[in-house]
């Protein structure tokens, strides 16, 4: 099966720090692909390449047979790749409806059409009583869906989703996990970045683990799991001694 | 209710239609000329600061081409200084494009800092480049179009009311959405498939163009530029700020609130012996009271206004 997106040899280097070195997989299309390491491991700073925001060191990566690795932001995310923050970004004095709206215009040619996707996506992510809410003032869980809502909006055929259940409630947990899982039943594939271990092992269907910028592990969540190089990155080495 | 804010503009423009025809003094309408011209730069200067997010502190540089326009087009050309408001449509734009090229890679306080700087250049331009604006002798418009003020403050009347419904329709349609986004997180934008750059360069440009239209009428209106007065940094640059930031930033309505107490109070300051060389002072003191008080100006602070109000009645 070709591949959706590709990642070929990416390393970012930040002065001498690699915050990524040689770093090399694929997503295929309709899956979800967790993305996982300790801290500082390059999670999002991989987002930031794929994304557009930094170019990489060395290395491409390609959507869909494109190299997409010279491109600005918002040409990838009119090629078809929405990304959510870890920190949330909403348009603070804008309500729900309209952060929805602003990214709706660009697969809508008039207003209508953009307030009728915004509102269905909000629908889709459970934040339509809070359409007329001013962003600023929404509680943080709510904020990570809109995130998720806006980046819906731009109909993408593939969505990054970084930390989308950082510091939510169990309930909110179990309502973004349903809506992950809806996205992917639209046919749209997800990257996900999670540190929720339990979250992660449920939803995805293979994992990439990064280490210190490396690529240290590819597979299923049971592979995961009894990867010894994973535990040891995760829990440290064993002290004998 | 909402009826009645649909058709304010409209009476609002009625209104002001007819107002010469009840016999005002050459004096009160020049000042009316003055509100509403300084509400055209006012919008103007809305589009870009309070909607996109780019506060300028230049904006005299596009009065300024916009009335050398107009100057040039009668010293140089021989024609009417009138063509100079057509004209100055693309020299002005053109003019921003340059400007947005070079100052809206920066963000922030460093984009205001390089367009203060732009102002402060083309002021010294125009004052060495003698051989197109005769420096610092100004430009003068010999043979004025009308010696009644009536009809000048029609052409300005008309240009305003153009300009408050384009800047409706622009925040209103995707450019607006567009606009805000961009003010509200640059990175958000264009993460969404906002062209950042293209946005900030369209409000740029439309910001500009009409600020320069109200500078290219100022010559014909006053018959007389210099480079001292149409790029000036106080008198143009930081005085739209402050219109903008004392009726309210981003609303409809706040840049015509804020070019009437704006003028008023120029005009009653300077007015006041001795005092009235002082009026940047009461400009700053005012200022600072509305960054206090109503940081949102009189427009975006109505509610708090009100309240305050109805606290003094009732007590």
């Amino acid at each position: 099966m070709k591949p959706l997106l590709s990642v070929r040899h990416v390393s970012m280097f930040f002065g001498g720090l690699a915050a990524l070195h040689d770093v090399s997989f694929s997503v295929n299309k309709g899956e979800i692909l967790g993305l996982i390491g300790p801290n500082g491991a390059g999670k999002t700073t991989l987002f930031n390449v794929v994304n557009g925001f930094y170019r990489p060191s060395r290395g491409d990566v390609f959507f869909k047979d494109q190299r997409i690795s010279h491109l600005k932001p918002n040409k990838i995310c009119s090629l078809g790749v929405a990304r959510t923050f870890q920190v949330v970004k909403p348009l603070q004095r804008m309500t729900v409806l309209d952060n929805v709206i602003a990214s709706a215009f660009l697969r809508s040619r008039t207003k209508a059409e953009a307030v009728r996707t915004a509102t269905e996506v909000l629908g889709f992510t459970g934040l339509l009583a809070d359409r007329d809410v001013i962003s600023k003032g929404l509680p943080l869980g709510k904020r990570k869906r809109l995130e998720i809502a806006r980046a819906l909006a731009t109909s993408p055929e593939l969505i990054l989703l970084d930390e989308s259940f950082a510091g939510l409630n169990p309930s909110e947990l179990n309502e973004s996990i349903q809506i992950i899982k809806d996205i992917r039943d639209r046919g749209i594939t997800i990257m996900i970045i999670e540190h929720h271990m339990k979250v992660i092992m449920a939803i995805s269907d293979r994992i990439v683990v990064l280490n210190y910028g490396e690529r240290i592990a590819e597979g299923s969540p049971a592979e995961i799991r009894a990867n010894p190089l994973v535990i040891t990155a995760y829990l440290g080495v064993a002290d004998n001694a | 209710m909402g009826q009645m804010k649909r058709y304010a503009p409209l009476a609002i423009l009625g209104l002001l239609a007819i107002l010469p025809l009840v016999g005002l003094s050459t004096y009160a309408l020049h000042i009316l000329i003055m509100v509403i011209m300084w509400s055209v730069i006012g919008m103007a200067w809305n589009l870009l600061g309070g909607y996109c997010g780019q506060v300028s502190f230049g904006h005299a540089a596009f009065f300024g081409v916009g009335a050398y326009t107009a100057g040039i087009v009668y010293s140089k050309g021989g024609a009417s200084a009138w063509w100079g408001m057509p004209l100055s449509i693309v020299f002005v734009s053109a003019f921003a494009m340059v400007i947005g090229f070079i100052c809206l890679r920066l963000r922030g306080p460093f984009f205001a800092l390089a367009t203060l700087a732009i102002g402060v250049i083309l002021r010294v331009t125009a004052e060495n480049l003698t051989g197109l604006t005769d420096g610092d002798l100004g430009i003068m418009i010999r043979e004025r179009t009308w010696v009644e003020k009536t009809w000048y403050f029609y052409v300005i009347l008309i240009l305003a009311a153009i300009t408050f419904y384009l800047v409706k329709k622009v925040i209103e349609s995707r450019l607006g959405y567009y606009f805000v986004a961009v003010r509200e997180d640059q990175d958000a934008a264009e993460s969404l498939g906002i062209n950042t750059t293209l946005y900030k360069t369209i409000a740029l440009c439309l910001s500009a163009v009409f600020t320069g239209l109200a500078g290219a009428f100022y010559t014909n209106y006053m018959g007389y530029i210099d480079p001292k007065v149409v790029f000036a940094l106080h008198d143009i640059s930081i005085v739209t700020i402050m219109i903008v930031m004392i009726g309210g930033v981003a609303t409809f309505w706040g840049p015509v609130i804020g070019s009437v107490i704006m003028v008023l109070l120029a005009e009653v300051i300077r007015s006041i012996p001795k005092l009235g060389a002082a009026h940047h002072t009461f400009f700053g003191i005012l200022l600072i009271v509305i960054i206090i008080f109503l940081p949102n100006g009189i427009m975006g602070d109505m509610p708090k206004l009100r309240r305050i109000l109805r606290m003094g009645k009732s007590s």
